[in-house]
């Protein structure tokens, strides 16, 4: 067995369920559903899973940005669990993944149940949806010290970042446009998705601006649904029905000022070093990845991460996604194939876990990228908090 | 001077600043306004200026830190205009921005640019600080330097 823990682990199957604008199904009932998908799919049943995480467990209001905890699905589903934790201070939303790689190893689980519920379609229709803000009451933790200058949302402090990264390294809007505009065009070609109809540079430029330099297709869409994924220890994954995939490296790291207004690249966000471990646990290299489902809570996530992973040199993204063809479904680095939280809905990193497993195991369809890819890139972003991961289908 | 951002659109009432619930490191740091002065934490054995506020140097692990008033003067590490109205009666646009104070580059602080047009705001731009009351508290304001 490998020094690095996650070689151990396999993701074994995957669940998702309606995605949209507004269910008619609760946010429980949108876990369930994924869940027992996932559970499914793996080929195990519930008596299998003895172990549940989430990222970042259960918010006790009404944003919609995490209605539904471990406990919610633990009883749902009556769980019989060895392991659980619903840890919010982790390294974004794959934290969730981190944690069950260690249960595992340590023995406290062999299937472990992961899932991201998100309920902010509905949550919009009653009030300000994960609002950075709490009406009635004194700001407490992480973006404090954002609270007295009407920052209303993640948006307005991202662009913060956006814009030192657009003046330092000089793309242009028409660059930064192929991230959406190449997204919509693989969510046209994903029946789940929830924007369909494809967008030219034109209706990118002409939408309106959020806050400069975002731009409304910068932006992820808030949505009602959820995605599930079991991790299995690996040889428990050898009797699941789909090909392995292994969870090859893991970048989990933190060295920068974890903190929303210190942070210490502004540019980069915290992902330089949580790509340098991730590619320290392997022997794979940038140039082996077949394809990339990038975070793209706002499209400048996906272009650092297309520098930060290696994809192409600092401040280098914009020649790269120029024109659109090297991210294409049938370009040399296929980027976000599934429509990512741009088009097909702000599932938060684990529809694109969802997708990168649909791609390997060729369950693609229309958007099947050709070649039987192998290697997937995958990550999450957002300020101080990154995390990343490299599949690998054996 | 004009307590709220630049309007160009709105009817409604201007939303209240929302605050930050305060402890005893970073009170002073808002209501050190009150007498004019922008107050940051300072090792009193190394001169690091540590912010957020806590009695720990990051550089050398004194716990001999106090507050300390700085000029009140900065730079514009970053910003953005923003153009959403986010809540009925939100004037837009107005400026976000990150500012250095000109001391210690790392301390670094979230605030709105205000008293000038939000286009004519640029990466490092000087700006220096001033104070707004709401309720208890002096919220820390920048405006260009150049202001008279």
């Amino acid at each position: 067995m490998s020094a690095y823990a996650e070689k151990n682990t396999a993701i074994t199957g995957i669940g998702q369920s309606e995605v949209s604008r507004g269910s008619s199904k609760s946010a429980l009932e949108l876990t369930v559903d994924a869940c027992m998908q996932a559970i499914t799919d793996a080929g195990l049943t519930r008596a299998d899973i003895d172990g549940v995480a989430s990222w970042p467990g259960s918010d006790d209001n009404e944003s919609g940005f995490s209605p539904v905890g471990t406990a919610g699905i633990q009883d749902a589903l009556r769980l019989k669990l060895n392991w659980y934790a619903g840890a919010r201070e982790a390294p974004g939303q794959y934290g969730a993944v981190f944690n069950a790689i260690g249960a595992i190893a340590a023995g406290m689980a062999k299937n472990v149940l992961i899932f991201r519920t998100m309920y902010e379609a509905s949550a919009r229709k009653k009030a300000f949806a994960n609002s950075l803000v709490r009406g009635g009451q004194r700001q407490s933790g992480g973006f404090n010290w954002y609270a007295p200058y009407h920052t209303y949302a993640a948006a307005l402090q991202q662009s913060l970042m956006f814009n030192k990264y657009v003046h330092n390294s000089g793309i242009k809007p028409e660059q930064v446009g192929q991230i959406a505009i190449n997204q919509r065009r693989n969510a046209s070609l994903n029946p789940a998705a929830v924007y369909r109809t494809p967008i030219t540079l034109d209706d990118y430029m002409n939408a309106r601006i959020i806050a400069t330099p975002l731009r409304l297709y910068d932006c992820d869409v808030p949505i009602d649904g959820c995605t599930a994924i079991i991790v299995s220890r690996m040889d428990v994954a050898r009797d699941c029905p789909h090909p392995i995939v292994r969870i090859e490296a893991i970048g989990s790291s933190m060295h920068y000022r974890n903190h929303w207004v210190q942070l210490d690249a502004l540019d980069t966000q915290a992902q330089p070093k949580v790509a340098e471990m991730m590619w320290s646990r392997t022997d794979l290299k940038p140039k082996d990845v077949d394809m990339a489902q990038l975070y793209d809570g706002f499209s400048f996530h996906t272009i650092n991460w297309l520098e930060n992973f290696g994809f192409c040199e600092k401040y280098g993204a914009g020649d790269f996604i120029e024109g659109g063809t090297r991210i294409a479904l049938e370009g040399e680095l296929p980027v976000n194939t599934g429509g990512g939280a741009l088009s097909a809905g702000r599932l938060h990193a684990y529809g694109a876990v969802h997708e990168a497993c649909t791609q390997l195991w060729g369950r693609g369809a229309a958007r099947q990228v050709k070649g039987d890819p192998r290697v997937v890139a995958t990550s999450t972003a957002g300020g101080p908090l990154a995390g990343a991961m490299l599949l690998v289908k054996e | 001077m004009p307590t709220t951002p630049p309007s160009t659109s709105s009817d409604g009432m201007q939303p209240a600043r929302a605050l930050p619930v305060t402890d005893l490191d970073t009170h002073t740091f808002w209501t050190s306004g009150a007498e004019g002065r922008l107050s940051i934490y300072r090792c009193q054995d190394c001169a690091y200026y540590i912010h957020p506020p806590v009695r720990f140097c990051p550089k050398c692990e004194s716990r001999n830190v106090a507050p300390e008033a700085v000029s009140g003067r900065g730079t514009i590490t970053s910003f953005t205009i923003n153009h959403q109205q986010w809540l009925p009666g939100l004037k837009v646009p107005y400026v976000l921005a990150l500012v250095s104070i000109v001391e210690q580059d790392d301390v670094r602080l979230a605030t709105n640019i205000m008293n000038c047009a939000p286009e004519s705001v640029t990466m490092d731009m000087p700006v220096k600080v001033f104070f707004e009351q709401v309720e208890d508290l002096w919220v820390p304001l920048f405006e260009p330097e150049t202001v008279a």
